[in-house]
Order: C-alpha cells, then structure tokens, then sequence
C-alpha cells in the first residue's frame, strides 16, 4: 500500500514528506514558483503552519487530503490512485454469490454465476468418446487451427487442401471447397459469429471468406500477411488473422480496403488468437512463447502497435487460449512441449493468477460453459483430454482414446460436446461437459428479452 | 472503576479490525435497504452507532454478509486489507451502477509492532454515525435503480495474501467515467476509513 513506502514515524521532516508524494508535486511546486527565491532563508511569515502541520501529523499516513482541494478533484485523485493500484492488490471476492432479490424475473433470467446450487447432482463423465469419424491427411501440425464448430451447428474441418462441413443435427458430411495445390493446404478454419459465414486461412497468405449455405465465396482477403495464416478469430465484422509473418492484422469484412489494424509485438508465427466474450481484448499467443493482450479500444484510437500486456511467463509456443465465459478478464492459456502449463491470467492487470504444470505438451484449452471446469488437450506421452475443475484446477477426468496428440478441440453451440482432432487422423466426440438438459440455461441468451430495457438508460 | 474508563480509550489492532469490519456489515446492510435491492419487509429495525440501524432477516443474505466481514477481519488484522467495494449490478445484464468504496489505511507500525492507540469508543462512534447517515441521505442523488439489481463484494488486499479457498480473483467492476461522491471518514486511530460512492452518468440529465 502506499502508506507503506512512507516513513511512517513521526520524525519525518517537512522535506522528507514533500518528496514522497509523486501526486502532490504539482501542488508545491506551484506554491514554491511564488517566491522565486536563489536560496533558501527560512522565512516563518511565508511558511503554511498548518499545512505543515497537516503534512506532519496526516500526510504520513498516506492520506492526501490538501486543504484546497476541493470534494470533486479528490474524488478525481481517489479514481487515479484507484486506477494506478490496479497492479498492486489482489482483488478478491467471495465465491458464493449473495442470492438475488425476489423473483420479479422468471427463474432463468439469473445468470449462472449468481446460483451456485450446492445440491446439484453428481455428473458422470464417460470415459470413452461417444463417437470417432476419419479425418485422412489432417495435416499434424502444432501452429494450425483446423477444426471450429459454428453456432449453426456444423462443423468445419480443414484436410489436407479440403474444407469439410459436418452437420452435427444430422451427420451429413459435405465438401466446402478444395483449394489449388499450389496455395494449400489449408492452415486454418473460422465460422463467423453468424454460423453461415466461414473464414478460411491459407498457406499462400490469403485469407478467404465463404458462405456456408450457398457454397459460394464471397471474397479473398490478400496483401495482408507474407506468409501463411495460422490463426483466425472473429470479432463482429472484424476478422483478425494470425500470420507465420508474426502480424496480427484486423481486417473489417465489410469494406474493400478491410486491414484496419495492424498489432505489432510478435517476432514468429502467431499460433493462438481469441477475442473475450466482449471483445474489448484480444489474446495472442505465438511461437516466440509470448502472449499478448491487446486492448480494441487503445488500439483503434492513436496508437496501434501498443498491446496492453507482453506476458513472458510461458517457455514455450502459447498455442491454447480460452476466455473465461463466467469471469470478465480471466484468460486461460497453454504453454507447448517446453512449458507444459496451464496459466490463469488477469488481463486487466496482467496479472498471473495460478500455473499447472501438466505434464504434458498442451494443444489446446476450452472453458465448459456451464460449470467451472477446463478441458485441456494434450501430446506425448499420453495424448489425453483432461478435464479440470477451475479454480482448484483438481483433475476430474482424464479422457484417453487418441494415440497421437489432440492438436485441436472445439465445443458444440450448447457447450456440452468437444470434438477433438488428433494427428492420429480421427475426430472424436465427447459428452465431456454433460447432457444439455442436465446443464444451465445458457446465460447467453439471457439479456435479450430485456436488453431494451437497459437500453433506455 | 477509575481503570475501567481508562481501558475503554485504548484501542488494539483487534479492536479496531472488529470495528472496521461491523462497520461494514452495518453500512452493508444499510445500503442494501437504502438502495431498495432486497424487500423493505425483509429488514428489521436495531439499534446502533445511536441511529436507527436496518438488518436484512434473509438468512442467505445474512450469512453472505457475516463470512464476507468474517474474512474481512481476519485481514484486517493482518493489515493486509486495501479496500473494500461493494459493487451493484443489474441482475440482468451484469453492467456495474454502483460502487461503494470503502479505502482503508492501516498504521503499519501497529501492526508490526503490536502497539496500540488511544481513541474514545464515542468519538469513533460518531464519526461513524455520520457516515451512516450520508448513506441514509444518498437515496436524494443517486439515480434511480428502476430494475432489479444484485450486489457484490470485492476485497482488495495486498499482493501476497494466499486467496482462501472460498475466495476467488475477481476483476474490479468499474464504472466507465463514473460520478463520483466522497462521504465522510471515520478512523479508529489504527484503520482509517474513506467512504466514496460511485456510479453510473446519467448522460440524460447532462444535457
């Protein structure tokens, strides 16, 4: 705290405290500019006696209160100082939320972080994979993203050249597309929010955008990057590419000239983009084992390279990102073969908040969306799925079937499948996160019937 | 007898965690009734700092109320408490309208060296009381929290405090370019108390 950095016995001097208040300089040094003095005479008429005496007897216990400040300057003090401490404390909050008031909103308006039933039944995690398709010439390949599961329902699966689409409703396979030989293979797959629209990175640097239920490409995003797209993320109209060429670039969908931002901090191939849930940050993890957090807000107003934390924490390729879905702020992010651990961040502060050592290479990460569980995906020796209760990170299952390692997962739209694909060429399916009747009613869907409501404020 | 009165000025670093922490589970309580989250009936009326005090009679609220300032003390009495913000959110979408800001600075040199102070229980009583009633009193320039809302505590503490086990990190809920009001402070000599209340701008009565 502050007050610790000040000499808290009383027999510090005038000077002693006048030095120690970097928020204060400007109050004295407007006050000692008036009399323009070459040396010091010690004048008692000039001296403030009982602002020296407030230094004395208050000012030492770190509480600035200046006698012409006036009510809003200080409250404008306390937000700064507030603001500046960020990285100083730990910000900690009870675990069990206090119930809701009254029932003026039908049950499911809760969000599920505010009920934490104590009650709730033991789920059983079945061990096995409920379900294992073929997925030949899956190119095994650390720093790819080729699996993602849209909100429509399908997924999408890049082999080799080829883009797969499997409808999860029905089992239907369909082809999307196959690219020239000469620009793949593919090295990476996207769904729009919308779950129609489909963004495809190549291994030619081009990025191209097509639409899922016509078949049809609406257009190549090219000039970008020099280099493969190893990486995707969504973010409304924006979509931000991950390139071999160490660029993060935001490109907007809409427009013909659609680079609108270029992030500049990685020194090789960007392997990890996922925007938060807000999509005010964006994480970034690249084999230079760096993670970045980038803020869209900073970012877009004048300085456009400056990212809002460098974390160097990890020792290996940062591959794996998972935004917390029940707590703003909170980053999960996997380290690969040289690291091998998990780290919590908070990137508001930058802060690491835990690291697990998992034993194991991790490949990638997802937050179950109903329960505070982490599934992580991993390599040699085991090539396991595990399933982890957050925040005690106590292993509750550990799902074995692959034989090579999980390099991708991706979550059904109700949070409760994980498909997972492995370089042993099989997409596997897991009940891991349990049956949608048994879970939540997703909080997602909870703002809309009222968000005209909050709207008039 | 003569010792009696004497004691009754000397404060310990107990003490005072003690104080602190009722403090809060009192304004607590008090602003959750002022600001209308929990029904008016679920309130029962005590008597304390020499003001009519409300206390919510839900169970669930009240044993929120009693582990948060039970922990509480606890760092208290490490020194180790930064800030205490109790946070309003609408129930439905989570954004953040209040805050209630409670900045603690502990005397360090009581903490660790075990010294105590002198204040009276009356003084400190008093200047309490003055806090409570500019919470009372917040109601007239506060907006209107016209939709259901829910609340939240958030400890700040020093960096090596060990998170308990029914604890977790949380992020600071801020207000963008909040309003923000100083209440009165209180100080028991060992822990002083800075009450700010902040909340959201209502951009609608700017204009």
């Amino acid at each position: 705290m502050d007050a610790g950095s000040v000499n808290s016995s009383s027999s510090s001097s005038y000077l002693n405290a006048q030095s120690r208040w970097p928020l204060r300089d400007q109050f004295h040094q407007k006050k000692s500019s008036k009399e323009n003095l070459d040396r010091f005479i010690p004048n008692r008429s000039a001296i403030d006696f009982d602002y020296a005496h407030y230094m004395l007897m208050e000012g030492r216990k770190g509480k600035e209160n200046p006698p012409a400040s006036s009510p809003s300057r200080e409250a404008y003090r306390k937000h700064l100082a507030e603001t500046f401490n960020m990285n100083r404390s730990r910000i900690l909050a009870f675990k069990n939320k206090p119930p809701a008031p009254v029932e003026l909103f039908p049950p499911h308006f809760f969000s599920s972080q505010q009920q934490d039933k104590p009650t709730k039944p033991k789920r059983s995690i079945p061990q096995t994979s409920e379900r294992t398709l073929d997925a030949p010439d899956l190119v095994d390949d650390y720093y790819l993203n080729l699996l993602d599961w849209g909100s429509c329902n399908v997924l999408a699966i890049a082999l080799g050249n080829t883009v797969y689409l499997w409808d999860a409703s029905n089992g239907s396979t369909s082809e999307l597309v196959t690219v020239d030989e000469e620009n793949g293979p593919i090295t990476s797959v996207s769904w729009a929010p919308d779950g129609q629209h489909i963004a495809i990175g190549l291994n030619n640097s081009e990025v191209q955008l097509w639409d899922s239920t016509s078949n049809k490409q609406l257009r190549t995003l090219k000039g970008g990057h020099r280099l493969r797209v190893g990486s995707l993320a969504w973010n409304n109209h924006i979509l931000t590419t991950g390139g071999m060429d160490s660029l993060i670039i935001n490109n907007d969908v809409r427009v013909r000239s659609h680079i609108v931002e270029t992030y500049r901090g990685h020194e090789q191939e960007v392997c990890g983009l996922k925007w938060s849930p807000s999509g005010q940050q964006l994480a970034s993890g690249g084999n230079d084992n760096l993670l970045f957090i980038w803020d869209r807000s900073t970012a877009s107003s004048n300085s456009p390279t400056q990212w809002a934390h460098r974390l160097e924490d990890h020792t290996s390729a940062v591959k794996a990102l998972a935004w917390c879905p029940f707590q703003s702020n909170l980053l999960a992010s996997g380290g690969g073969g040289g690291d091998r651990c998990i780290k919590f961040w908070n990137t508001h502060t930058g802060a690491c908040l835990n690291s697990v050592d998992t034993g194991s290479q991790v490949c990638s990460l997802l937050w179950n969306k109903n329960e505070r569980e982490l599934l992580s995906s991993h390599g040699f020796t085991q090539n396991q799925l595990t399933l982890w209760k957050y925040p005690s990170m106590v292993k509750m299952a550990e799902l074995t079937g692959h034989t090579s390692r999980v390099l991708f997962m991706a979550q059904s739209p109700d949070g409760c499948t994980v498909a997972s694909a492995a370089a042993d060429e099989t997409l596997k399916f897991w009940n891991v996160f349990g049956a949608p009747q048994a879970a939540k009613p997703a909080p997602k869907a909870n703002p809309e019937p009222f968000s005209h409501v909050n709207r008039i404020r | 007898m003569a010792s009696r009165t004497v004691t009754k000025d000397i404060i310990t670093l107990r003490g005072s965690a003690a104080i602190v922490s009722e403090f809060f589970g009192y304004a607590a309580n008090s602003i959750l009734y002022n600001r209308g989250l929990y029904p008016e009936e679920s309130f029962v009326k005590v008597k304390k700092y020499g003001l009519p005090m409300l206390l919510t009679q839900d169970e669930s609220v009240k044993s929120f109320i009693a582990n948060v300032t039970a922990q509480l003390s606890e760092w208290l009495e490490a020194g180790k408490l930064q800030r205490i913000v109790l946070v309003i959110m609408s129930k439905v979408t989570n954004e953040v309208l209040e805050r209630w800001n409670f900045s603690i600075e502990t005397d360090s040199e009581v903490v660790e060296k075990g010294v105590s102070r002198e204040k009276s229980d009356k003084e400190i009583m008093r200047e309490i009381q003055a806090i409570m009633r500019q919470i009372a009193s917040s109601i007239t320039y506060l907006p209107c929290l016209d939709e259901a809302c829910v609340f939240d505590v958030l400890a700040y503490t020093d960096k090596d405090v060990a998170v308990p086990f029914t604890w977790i990190e949380s992020d600071p809920k801020l207000i963008a370019n909040p309003q923000m009001v100083k209440l009165h402070s209180f100080d028991t000599k060992i822990h002083k108390v800075d009450t700010l209340v902040s909340y959201k701008n209502d951009e609608w009565d700017e204009q």
